[in-house]
């Protein structure tokens, strides 16, 4: 019995690849372009800040976003304080800013794109029937996979970590903004519809700030997501605290694998603590406090 | 207190020009809808329907008018397509079929522009769940409507100010809706729907999540207010008391038909079928019937002057432990009982410190009224007209045969009779027009006319 070939799925989305880089070469270069100066003056304008100042700025927004008159916010402040002061005293600062600020370009990224696609999603159920199996392959393909691809089309360094880091942090946005806003109660919308609200209208005074507790729970795990992928698109050349995971691997230097692991997980705790509160202040607004 | 029962003047709601009117109108949700409606016009019902074709039938071939200034309540059971027609009333839905009118705009054939500005210019809703924005204040919530009207704030701020105040809840501008009760989270639904000045006014089950004590005081505000600033409002609910206490015509809908429309009166006097009468059986009809509904004809009465001997001859002739005594021009003195004629037996007349006060009734006082005051003592209640002569009498076998009537009008009638042929001392004429009058044939109460000579 003869062999059924293999078919040649790999040859087919190379070769597809090859094709889109020539023909659309100038689109990538422009949008290469674009995330290159945005990094580049979040960077730069993050690395003006002397370190000590930073640290202390943080700290003090760390406490003003959990609240300053509760406890928790001020063990926040803290946290960050000594936190940041420890990566300072590694000498870990400058790859931490270049990761926080590659953290929040993709961040950018990840909100200009994911919250109108969540919005849409919401308010088509043809958009959400396209994107439930777009999102999955996203959500389940292996992170090193998007670094391919990215490296063929905008070439090593920073900006190929921006877009694959964005690509891996959009899902989580993009689905909490839709169930936010498919969770709106129906007599809310109805109540805004009965007055003779636009759809416009009804979006940014009911839809939105109704669903921005879940909506703020998408940004603060694509954030996550972001800075775990950051870490591993030092590998293509990003740079920060991923560069310094990966010599410690390549090296077999268990002191300095550790050293930065710990660093990103300092970053990522101060990031998470303070996207959370923010989220639930708003929850909380009303309520007695 | 404004929550009595509205008079029986329907023909004067009919008369006007209608705000709302339905033609027509179908909701069949879902797809195959030609084939629900065919099937719907073969006389199937709902469930037989939606088993063959799939598609859940909202409301099916409803025409309705409803005129400015009524409180029209749609009444039925949960799924009977109550809260689907409101929602046609605005097109939050889309009618199937058929057409609605608000005054003389056909509202389905607007395009979106012009129904956004008809929502805008004429209904205010209210919501079972109040539907209040979480994320806003009390003031800034009541303001929503204007805000998408875009109104400029400072006189948003004054008329939602005068929506808070006309709804009682001044002083509580900054509070979050989970802040307060949900009675007061309905009173911000209301001035909310208030504050855009509506037209008409379309309340969707509003008082239902409520508790009785806090959904009775809402009623009652619903009434004054609306009486107040004459909206024209259009209540959903499934509680018929609460029907019969705010609506002047209540519809009542079964599987999305319409079965019957009328004034609570209506409705309960003559149900137009079986579904109807059942609904309406457990309804209470304390606050439907007055005072002038179940009172008997005052026959046999006593004056001040009479002798004693002559009282107890007449209660004898009766055998009523007890006479209800009149001055000259039929005001009621008192009521005075067997033990104490027997007790003055051998005076001239009668003593005025002996009598018992006698409660005087208005005759539009509803039954409940009646009921809450009559158990205090034994003795009857008189009714009186505006002049304060007595119209008529109830005992309390009367409200107990009131209560328990279901509409036995014939032995009732009979009964009157028999009691009047027993005792034709007296034949006066009474003001008692009911068709509603109660079984009474064991009535007590024994009045008798003696010339005071």
């Amino acid at each position: 019995m003869k062999e059924f070939a293999p078919i040649p799925l790999g040859e087919w989305v190379s070769d597809g690849i090859d094709r889109l880089t020539l023909e659309y070469a100038t689109a990538f270069d422009s949008i290469s372009f674009v995330i290159y100066e945005l990094i580049d003056s979040l960077q730069s304008a993050l690395h003006a800040i002397p370190a000590p100042w930073f640290i202390v700025l943080i700290s003090l927004l760390a406490v003003l976003a959990a609240g300053w008159r509760r406890p928790g916010g001020w063990g926040l402040g803290l946290f960050t304080l000594v936190g940041l002061g420890l990566v300072w005293n590694l000498r870990l600062w400058d790859e931490l800013i270049t990761t926080l600020s590659l953290v929040l370009a993709s961040e950018v990224l990840v909100l200009l794109v994911g919250i109108p696609l969540g919005i849409a999603s919401a308010k088509s159920a043809m958009v959400e029937r396209i994107l439930r199996p777009v999102l999955d392959v996203m959500q389940t393909m292996p992170a090193f996979v998007y670094l391919v691809p990215a490296v063929i089309f905008f070439g090593l360094g920073l900006v190929p970590g921006v877009i694959s880091t964005t690509i891996f942090a959009l899902p989580p946005l993009i689905r909490l903004t839709s169930l936010g806003i498919r969770q709106v109660p129906r007599e809310l919308v109805e109540a805004a519809l009965s007055f003779g609200a636009t759809w416009w209208q009804l979006l940014t005074k009911v839809q939105v700030p109704v669903a921005l507790p879940a909506i703020m729970a998408g940004v603060n795990q694509s954030i996550m997501l972001g800075l775990s992928m950051v870490v591993i698109a030092a590998m293509i050349g990003a740079g920060g605290l991923g560069n310094v995971v990966l010599e410690g691997i390549t090296q077999l230097d268990v002191g300095k694998g550790f050293v930065g692991g710990l660093a990103v997980v300092i970053l990522a705790i101060v990031l998470d603590r303070i996207t959370q509160s923010t989220g639930k202040i708003y929850q909380q607004k009303g309520k007695p406090r | 207190m404004s929550a009595t029962a509205p008079t029986p003047t329907d023909s004067v709601h009919q008369a006007r020009t209608p705000k709302i009117r339905l033609e027509k109108v179908s909701k069949i949700f879902g797809r195959h809808a030609d084939r629900a409606l065919e099937l719907l016009a073969q006389g199937l019902d709902k469930k037989t329907v939606q088993e063959r074709t799939g598609v859940v039938v909202g409301v099916y071939d409803v025409s309705l008018e409803i005129a400015e200034g009524e409180i029209f309540v749609i009444m039925g059971l949960s799924g009977c397509g109550k809260s689907t027609l409101l929602r046609l009333i605005n097109r939050l839905h889309e009618p199937t079929t058929g057409k609605v009118f608000i005054g003389e705009e056909d509202i389905t054939a607007m395009g979106a522009h012009a129904l956004r500005r008809l929502r805008r210019s004429a209904f205010g809703m209210v919501f079972q769940s109040f539907a209040l924005l979480p994320h806003r204040n009390v003031l800034s919530n009541v303001e929503f409507g204007l805000e998408l009207h875009g109104v400029p704030r400072p006189t948003r701020r004054e008329r939602a100010q005068q929506a808070i105040e006309t709804v009682g809840l001044s002083g509580y501008e900054h509070k979050y809706p989970d802040e307060l009760s949900g009675g007061m989270q309905q009173r911000v639904g209301l001035a909310r729907a208030l504050a855009v000045d509506p037209q008409i006014l379309l309340m969707d089950e509003a008082f239902s999540a409520l508790d009785p004590l806090i959904r009775g005081q809402l009623q009652d505000d619903l009434i004054e207010i609306q009486e107040r600033v004459g909206t024209t409002v259009v209540f959903v609910s499934h509680d018929l008391d609460e029907a019969i206490k705010i609506g002047t015509r209540i519809a009542i809908l079964r599987d999305g038909r319409l079965v019957q429309v009328g004034t609570p009166q209506e409705i309960l006097a003559a149900p137009a079928d079986d579904y109807v009468s059942a609904f309406v059986r457990g309804a209470d009809r304390t606050k439907v019937l007055t005072a002038a509904d179940v009172m008997l004809p005052l026959h046999t009465f006593a004056h001040l002057r009479d002798s004693p001997r002559a009282l107890l001859r007449k209660m004898q002739h009766s055998g009523f432990s007890g006479l209800i005594v009149l001055d000259n021009q039929r005001h009621p003195l008192g009521y005075v009982e067997l033990r104490q004629v027997i007790e003055m037996r051998d005076q001239a007349r009668l003593e005025r410190s002996a009598l018992r006060p006698l409660p005087c009734a208005a005759p539009e006082e509803p039954l409940s009224e009646l009921i809450r005051r009559s158990n205090v003592e034994g003795s009857p209640m008189v009714v009186c007209d505006a002049k304060g002569r007595v119209i008529g009498v109830i005992d309390k076998t009367t409200l107990l045969a009131a209560l328990a009537q279901q509409g036995e009008t014939d032995e009732s009638a009979a009964a009157t009779s028999e009691q009047t042929a027993e005792q034709p001392a007296c034949a006066e004429p009474t003001p008692n027009e009911s068709a509603q009058k109660p079984p009474s044939g064991e009535s007590r109460v024994s009045m008798e006319r003696e010339d005071k000579s």
